[in-house]
């Protein structure tokens, strides 16, 4: 068999590893955090009793308890409801988000021998396009569970989400224009690649410093496209009756799980278009300033040479130094932000994201065509 | 934005008749339509929080961690009654009915009986407090001339499952400890605290409140209701 293919199914297992592997854990971060934020304790108790000791390991026993929780609950189903459009839904909301990670490069390419094996599920030149293909998939689930649940509450929720995500995605689409005319690519790996040059000899091209307007305007739209506080108008757990209102057990749960997986996958987005991706600053491959092998290029000139593999393990590692800083960052954002109300959504996604994203695009051109 | 408007002619100081208006616009100015420096004045203090909670030696959270760790009540605290026993373990009342006068609530219920000690005369052959009627008032202590009931014992009644369990009897009043007794000063070779001295065989079975043998006991019949005629 070819090897390329075995090593597609090895990234893709890593791939759903972190994905599937992180949401758990991220429910019991958001509550943890939120406590720490709110000077509460938060879940410690859940735990098994094992040699006369109770394992409780901080409460991450939690995620844990509920899944076997939604796992076991009963299945209720309203008689009405679309049978196959009611099943259908949470899936359609779940496959967006675990597939939109597959261009996000989470390290640089490992050569082994005459093998170029690269961290990342699939190298397509339309990445980014890819990315707002499939994410725009995801408001079917959202527009399809509000639909057969046969329910008016369910049916109006699934309305503001479906208005809500269709909003935001013209914003989120426009703010990323300014980032493809800098990099001139569309391959997540190649922008990558772009953002570990330096601007003036000492800043790192990351995206947050060439683009910055941009980097706000991304995060913001993609936190409202995931429904997410402070835009979670769609569905406000205790307090507004959203589109999975009729569903229960792990239906629910899938719902559930599509927000967390999407809150990673924006962290891997914001990481690899705005921070660097798995770049480390300053630190270049072999061949740079006269390096027999990867090292760091500190702007006085001065060099430290590291070794090729302690380069790809510093790079991987500070992809995921980052992406925990994002997931940290948009718990953080969460239990900051007040909700708001359904028309200053609605305003701030066509009156003022989109113009910024529209002006952001035009300076951007301007700009790129005086240097070039 | 506030402007400031006032009815009558301005002057010097305010006048009679004069009414000063303030008046708040609500209309955003240019920072807050751009959210981003008031979300970032938000996010610093939940970081502050965040961060002081988790790695900080002082932290905000207040948390008692309930069944591990119980707050302690204040020194005045009113928790369950008891009765105070004498040196002999018959307890201090001498069935007065101040008590049972005084509460607001009518959950005591005392009927009283002869002794031969000519000190006292008197004695509870039934002394029963309703805890499930009490509002814990605290006014049976004050009017006890014998300081004989007092509710320094800091807990709580035990919650019951029927409601003839919240009947606390005599026995069950007597055994109960004040927060700062140890039980070492309680005579253990003392009789049962029943009616000490009279050779009366009062509730043999201890009483039938929580934690006591329940039934076996049915109260005298007196004049009237023995909580009055409000009972219910």
């Amino acid at each position: 068999m070819d090897i390329t293919f075995l090593w597609n199914l090895v990234t893709i297992a890593i791939m759903l590893g972190i994905l599937v592997g992180l949401a758990g854990p991220l429910t019991w971060a958001e509550r943890r955090q939120s406590a720490m934020i709110q000077d509460r304790i938060g879940p410690n108790r859940a735990g098994i009793d094992l040699f006369g000791r109770r394992i409780t390991i901080l409460g991450l026993m939690h995620p844990i308890a509920d899944a076997i929780k939604m796992i076991s609950k009963e299945d209720t189903m309203n008689l009405r409801v679309d049978r196959f459009l009611f099943n259908i839904a949470p899936i359609i909301s779940l496959v967006p988000a675990l597939v939109t990670f597959a261009v996000v490069p989470y390290g640089p390419d490992l050569v082994i021998g005459d093998y170029v094996l690269p961290l990342q599920v699939a190298r397509v030149d339309a990445g980014v396009l890819y990315i707002f293909a499939v994410s725009s998939l995801a408001v079917f689930g959202v527009t399809l569970a509000g639909y057969a649940s046969s329910s008016r509450l369910a049916m109006m929720g699934g309305l503001r989400a479906s208005a809500q995500m269709i909003s935001y995605e013209v914003a989120m689409g426009m703010s990323l224009m300014g980032l493809f005319l800098v990099y001139g690519t569309l391959e997540p790996y190649a922008m990558v690649l772009e953002q570990g040059e330096l601007l003036w000899g000492w800043l790192p091209a990351w995206g947050i410093f060439v683009q910055p307007v941009a980097f706000v305007l991304f995060l913001t739209a993609a936190i409202a496209e995931n429904k997410r506080i402070p835009f979670d108008l769609a569905e406000g757990e205790s307090e507004i009756v959203g589109y999975f209102v009729e569903y229960s057990g792990m239906k629910f749960g899938m719902f559930f799980m599509a927000e967390y997986i999407e809150v990673i996958v924006i962290a891997g987005l914001t990481t690899t278009f705005f921070f660097g991706g798995w770049q480390v600053p300053y630190l270049m491959d072999a061949g740079v300033a006269g390096m027999s092998q990867a090292g760091f290029v500190f702007p006085g000139g001065a060099t430290l040479e590291v070794g090729n593999v302690l380069a790809t393990i510093l790079r991987i590692g500070s992809f995921f130094v980052k992406l925990f800083f994002f997931l940290w960052f948009q718990l953080t954002l969460r239990w900051t932000l007040p909700r708001f109300r359904y028309d200053q959504v609605m305003d701030l996604g066509w009156k003022k994201l989109l113009p910024v994203s529209l002006l952001n695009l035009v300076v951007t051109a301007a700009v790129v065509l005086a240097i070039s | 934005m506030t402007e400031t408007a006032t009815k009558a002619a301005p002057a010097a100081g305010p006048k009679q008749g004069t009414i000063r208006i303030k008046k708040v616009s609500h209309d955003m100015d240019v920072q807050d339509r751009m959210f981003v420096p008031a979300i970032a004045s938000g996010l610093g203090a939940t970081v502050r929080h965040f961060f002081k909670n988790l790695f900080g030696k002082e932290k905000y959270t207040a948390t008692i961690q309930y069944p591990e760790q119980q707050a302690v009540y204040p020194e005045r605290f009113r928790g369950m009654h008891r009765l105070v026993p004498r040196e002999d373990g018959a307890p201090r009342c001498v069935a007065c009915f101040m008590c049972q006068t005084a509460c607001p609530a009518r959950c005591i219920h005392i009927v009283g009986g002869e002794t031969d000690d000519e000190r006292i005369e008197k004695f509870p052959l039934v002394f029963e407090i309703d805890e499930l009627r009490c509002v814990v008032c605290g006014l049976c202590v004050e009017a006890c001339p014998c300081d004989a009931i007092r509710m320094d014992t800091g807990i709580h009644p035990k919650p019951v499952y029927e409601r003839e369990d919240g009947d606390f009897g005599k026995n069950d009043l007597l055994g109960i400890l004040g927060r700062h007794e140890d039980g070492s000063s309680r005579d253990k070779t003392a009789p049962p605290p029943t009616a000490a001295g009279t050779g009366r065989k009062v509730r043999a079975e201890g009483d039938r409140g929580a934690g006591g043998a329940a039934g076996g006991y049915e109260a005298p019949k007196t004049k009237g209701q023995p909580f009055g005629d409000n009972a219910y």
